[in-house]
């Protein structure tokens, strides 16, 4: 005979996980590499612009990208989206805010973290600065996060 | 229509020279909760006191098991819970030589489809208690029940086999 227990669903939990290791090539390469010295590369194209994170290849042209150069550590937030319960797999285990930065030196803006503390403190057009992993180990992950630059 | 050749890009190096990092870990992971469902439910609290418990379709009279709660063919909810016994036919197996990750059990080891008694669609499960090259289509094998039951497919650690006569091909032919 059924119990109210008894008609009540089972539910557990389930994880899918792939331990994928992925080439890099040879811009990224340096890109990561770059991240273990505490600096920024980019991809300079044909045209001039500098790509960061650099690609191989200019996506306006398809042509090959000229030169890896160094950007600034230090850009400005072109947009952002804060978290306020960030996931297990988050860059930081407080509340932060998403944002596409824009390195000095860059045209292209790249995702990362910002350590806000409160959506308040996040603005577009906000400075920001990234903060170095003490032990880098060649990934994106080597930078922390990026820091608010208070207006002096 | 022919693909062109992808452009080789010039020798990107930096100065300082930095040794590239080649390869990086791209871990994926998805977190899901699995809800059983109703029937499936019923099926693995049964587990936990060492019932197998299928679902009988009204129309075609076919039980499945695991259970469903419509049948596939006829398209109706199925209605009756019927008792399946620990016990079967292999249809199918498959015999694993190959060593990957997170692989815990000794190789060769043995998975094979069960036609259990009573059951119009056969389950698979892990086969001990013989020589991987002894598995046949038609043996006979029967449950061996974990310590500890519960609500999970590991109530059953393993089907063994019988030591019944092989079972007449016609007999799991409409199941291979
Ligand atoms: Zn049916």
């Amino acid at each position: 005979m059924a119990t109210p227990d008894d008609s009540e669903v089972l539910k557990a939990p389930y994880a899918l996980q792939y331990t994928y290791t992925r080439s890099t090539g040879p811009v990224l390469g340096h890109f990561f590499a770059g991240l273990m010295a505490g600096r920024v590369l980019g991809a300079r194209t044909a045209t001039g612009r500098v790509l960061v994170p650099p690609a191989e290849y200019d996506p306006d042209t398809g042509e090959a990208v000229e030169a890896l150069i160094e950007v600034g550590t230090a850009g400005t937030v072109t947009t952002w989206t804060w978290v306020d319960a960030p996931a297990e797999s988050a860059p930081l285990s407080r509340a932060f805010g998403w944002a596409l930065i824009r390195l000095d030196g860059a045209d292209t803006a790249m995702l990362h973290a910002v350590d806000a503390g409160s959506p308040e403190r996040m603005a577009t057009g906000m400075r920001v600065r990234a903060r170095f992993a003490a032990e880098p180990r060649g990934a994106i992950t080597d930078i922390v996060c990026f820091d608010p630059v208070e207006a002096s | 229509m022919s693909i062109p050749p992808t452009p080789a890009g010039p020798a990107l190096e930096f100065d300082p020279p930095l040794s590239p990092v080649m390869r990086i870990d791209c871990p994926v992971r998805l977190d899901y909760t699995i809800a059983a469902g109703r029937e499936q439910s019923r099926f693995l609290r049964a587990m936990s006191r060492g019932h197998l418990l299928g679902r009988r379709c009204p129309e075609c009279r076919k039980v499945y098991l695991p259970p469903r709660g419509t049948c596939p063919r006829c398209g109706v909810m199925t209605a009756e819970d019927v008792e399946v016994q620990p016990r079967g036919t292999i249809t199918t197996w498959c015999v694993t030589n190959v060593p990957y990750e997170g692989q815990v059990l000794e190789l060769p080891y043995v998975t094979a489809s069960v036609l259990l008694d009573g059951a119009d669609l056969p389950f698979y499960f892990l086969i001990q208690g013989l020589p991987a090259d002894q598995i046949r289509m038609g043996m006979r094998v029967e449950a061996e029940w974990a310590d500890t039951l519960g609500p999970t497919l590991d109530s059953i650690r393993c089907f063994r086999p019988s030591g019944e006569p092989d079972a007449d091909p016609a007999s799991y032919a409409e199941h291979v």
